[in-house]
């Protein structure tokens, strides 16, 4: 043997063995990322269904051996045994949960994490935050609080505005307090805040109340974009020409294309976007197999969609 | 909820089954009489007209309920039904519209009424030939309609073309003669219904298969044939709903109607139509229908109750409204 067909040899060897361990690492590197949401029973939820099913679609194209499974519940104790099944069929390696509520899921989810599975919590966290490896949230606070500071400065700090709250959650109470906590340093006066559950129909017929109600409105918030679509039907069927803004929040297709629109009345937005689901499978993806540690808290900033910004949170495919 | 061993009423003093009948009416105008007390807003025309205009609905489908409580059956499917006819209605309109332009807002609505009227006859026929309990049977197609308005539109919302925005609009904020177009049809709507059950055969058989199936049956009434007939009926009455309904907000979404099959059942009991069946109080349906938008608008312009409280003084209110009923029979 020649001195180059020795190294030729040992050079095929060496490669073939790093092929070789290359490919059990591969096999090895199997991974089932369960993922279990809401089900869509309304927008916003709609658009976690959504984005879920795209990352699904994405993620198993990009990394061939990962494997994601999307299931959906249409309540707290539905989504609890949709635990049960999913971690008594297969071994998971990580779980991306949206809980309907904290309370309920944070003793399954428990039982999830003792099989040594990573756990990733989306939007609203678990009575006891120790058992999430990570948790990806929007911020409800700046949801209420950025809507707050643009109306507040936009109307020279005065003025008589009404506001619709949604269901009674803790969602909807930080977005309230977000608000009114900006609005205490001015001068405006909020004079009325009732519940319209984030139901259109309940919004309109509220704003129309608040408009018999009140002689003179300069703004409206509405803490949801669902409502806001209500809100301004109610306006418009009033004539009324003293509400100069009436704002939402939560960034649906059909309002930020009002913003990208340059509508007068609605000319921002704030997002809480439903795609948060999609960071955090994403993230998951990345912790196992690109060695991208994602261990922690990631709180997605609520910032103003202005008409500039816009097209960066315009998902049109997208049901919400 | 099927027969029940009803006495017959005995025949009463003409002026005492009048106060009875009255009862609805009378607890209407008390309400009023009270939110004008509250806030002087509350008697502005633009506020009445709010608040019958959206009562509208609630009314015209307690018309179709009118029906089926009195031949003693019950339907929990009316909301989950109205949130799939309109969006079957709007999914015909927008597909027709390039084709048809503003006519394909009378054609859509003939889609929605024969597919309500088909919806109607579902369940008609599981609660008649397949002998199930109203109430479970509408339970189920409660889900499948709702399940179904969630799939067509993905759990978002089917909106309108826009095109047919502006056509169609009036149809909710229009007028005739100064009076709201949905108060016009809920009109007609009333009135037909109420020929129908006072005055011809099939209205006094809705009654007595109500009242006494046995009897019924062996006076020779198909009470199957009546009962199916009368959901049948609410099926049209959910459709002509949800016509008037559509250019209100201009899109369909798996929360429309939410709920509203308790709203419906709650005005026609508040009417006077017993819930056991065998009578049925057309026009009491409708104060009932109004008697809950008045309160749930009283309760947004008084200052008085927390926002917290607002769905238990609802409660309290309609549950003393019963109570005056029974006492001043």
């Amino acid at each position: 043997m020649t001195p180059i067909t020795k190294r030729a040899l040992g050079l095929v060897s060496a490669a073939s063995l790093i092929a070789l361990t290359a490919g059990a690492a591969v096999a090895q590197d199997k991974r089932t990322i369960a993922v279990s949401i809401p089900a869509a029973t309304h927008g916003w939820t709609g658009g976690v269904v959504y984005h879920a099913e795209q990352a699904e679609k994405e993620v198993e194209a990009a990394f061939p051996n990962i494997d994601v499974i999307v299931k959906t519940s249409p309540s707290a104790t539905a989504q609890v045994s949709a635990l049960e099944d999913l971690s008594a069929g297969q071994e998971l390696d990580a779980l991306v949960i949206l809980p309907f509520t904290s309370e309920e899921l944070t003793g399954p989810v428990e039982q999830v994490k003792a099989n040594g599975t990573f756990i990733a919590v989306v939007d609203r966290g678990l009575t006891d935050p120790s058992i999430q490896d990570m948790y990806v949230a929007g911020d409800n606070i700046a949801v209420g609080a950025n809507t707050a500071k643009w109306m507040a400065d936009k109307l020279g700090g005065e003025g008589k505005i009404v506001v619709l709250r949604g269901i009674p959650t803790v969602i909807d109470d930080e977005r309230i307090k977000g608000f009114t906590d900006v609005m205490e340093g001015t001068n405006i006066e909020i004079l009325d805040i009732q519940y319209a559950n984030w139901n259109q129909d309940e919004a309109f017929k509220l704003m129309q109340d608040y408009l018999a109600k009140y002689p003179h409105i300069d703004a409206v918030w509405a803490n949801d974009d669902d409502m806001l679509l209500g809100v301004l039907e109610a306006v418009k069927q009033s004539g009324r020409t003293d509400i100069k803004y009436a704002l939402g929040g939560n960034g649906m297709k059909d309002v930020v294309k009002m913003v990208m629109d340059e509508s007068p009345m609605t000319p921002v937005s704030t997002p809480y976007p439903p795609s948060m689901i999609k960071s955090a499978i994403y993230m998951v993806a990345g912790q196992f197999n690109g060695q991208a540690p994602m261990r922690g808290n990631f709180k997605l900033d609520a910032p103003l969609i202005t008409p500039e910004n816009a097209d960066q949170f315009w998902y049109p495919d997208s049901p919400f | 909820m099927t027969s029940a061993t009803t006495n017959i009423a005995a025949p009463e003093p003409a002026r005492r089954i009048r106060w009875a009948e009255m009862g609805p009416f009378i607890a209407l105008a008390l309400v009023i009489v009270i939110g004008t007390m509250i806030n002087s807003n509350f008697l502005t025309s633009t506020n009445i007209a709010n608040v019958v205009t959206r009562s509208a609905f609630v009314a015209i489908i307690a018309v179709g309920a009118t029906f089926v409580i009195s031949s003693g059956c019950l339907d929990l499917s009316v909301g989950s039904m109205m949130a799939f006819v309109t969006g079957i209605m709007i999914l015909a309109m927008n597909r027709l519209e390039p084709s048809m332009g503003a006519n394909a807002i009378l054609v859509g609505a003939g889609v929605g009424l024969v597919v309500g009227a088909l919806c109607g006859l579902l369940n008609g026929l599981i609660v008649t030939v397949g002998k199930i309990e109203p109430f479970i049977a509408t339970l189920g197609t409660m889900g499948i309609f709702r399940a179904l308005i969630t799939w067509m539109s993905d759990g978002g919302s089917i909106p309108i073309d826009r095109a047919l925005r502006e056509p169609y609009r009036p149809v909710y904020f229009g007028n005739v003669l100064g009076i709201p177009l949905p108060v016009v049809i809920t009109l007609v709507v009333v009135l037909m219904g109420a020929f129908i059950l006072y005055r011809t055969k099939f209205g006094r058989r809705c009654a007595a298969a109500g009242s006494n199936a046995e009897v019924a049956r062996f006076s020779g009434v198909s009470v199957a044939g009546v009962r199916t007939t009368a959901y049948v009926i609410q099926g049209l009455c959910v459709a002509i709903a949800a016509i008037c309904y559509i250019p209100r907000l201009g899109a369909a979404t798996p929360t429309t109607g939410q709920l509203w099959e308790l709203q419906v059942i709650t005005a026609v009991v508040i009417g006077g139509t017993a819930l056991r069946g065998g009578k049925g109080r057309i026009w009491g349906s409708v104060a009932g229908a109004l008697i809950l938008e008045v309160i749930a608008n009283l309760m947004v312009l008084s200052n008085m109750v927390s926002e917290y409280l607002v769905a238990a003084v609802q409660g309290v209110i309609i549950i003393l409204a019963m109570l005056a009923h029974r006492f001043i029979k």
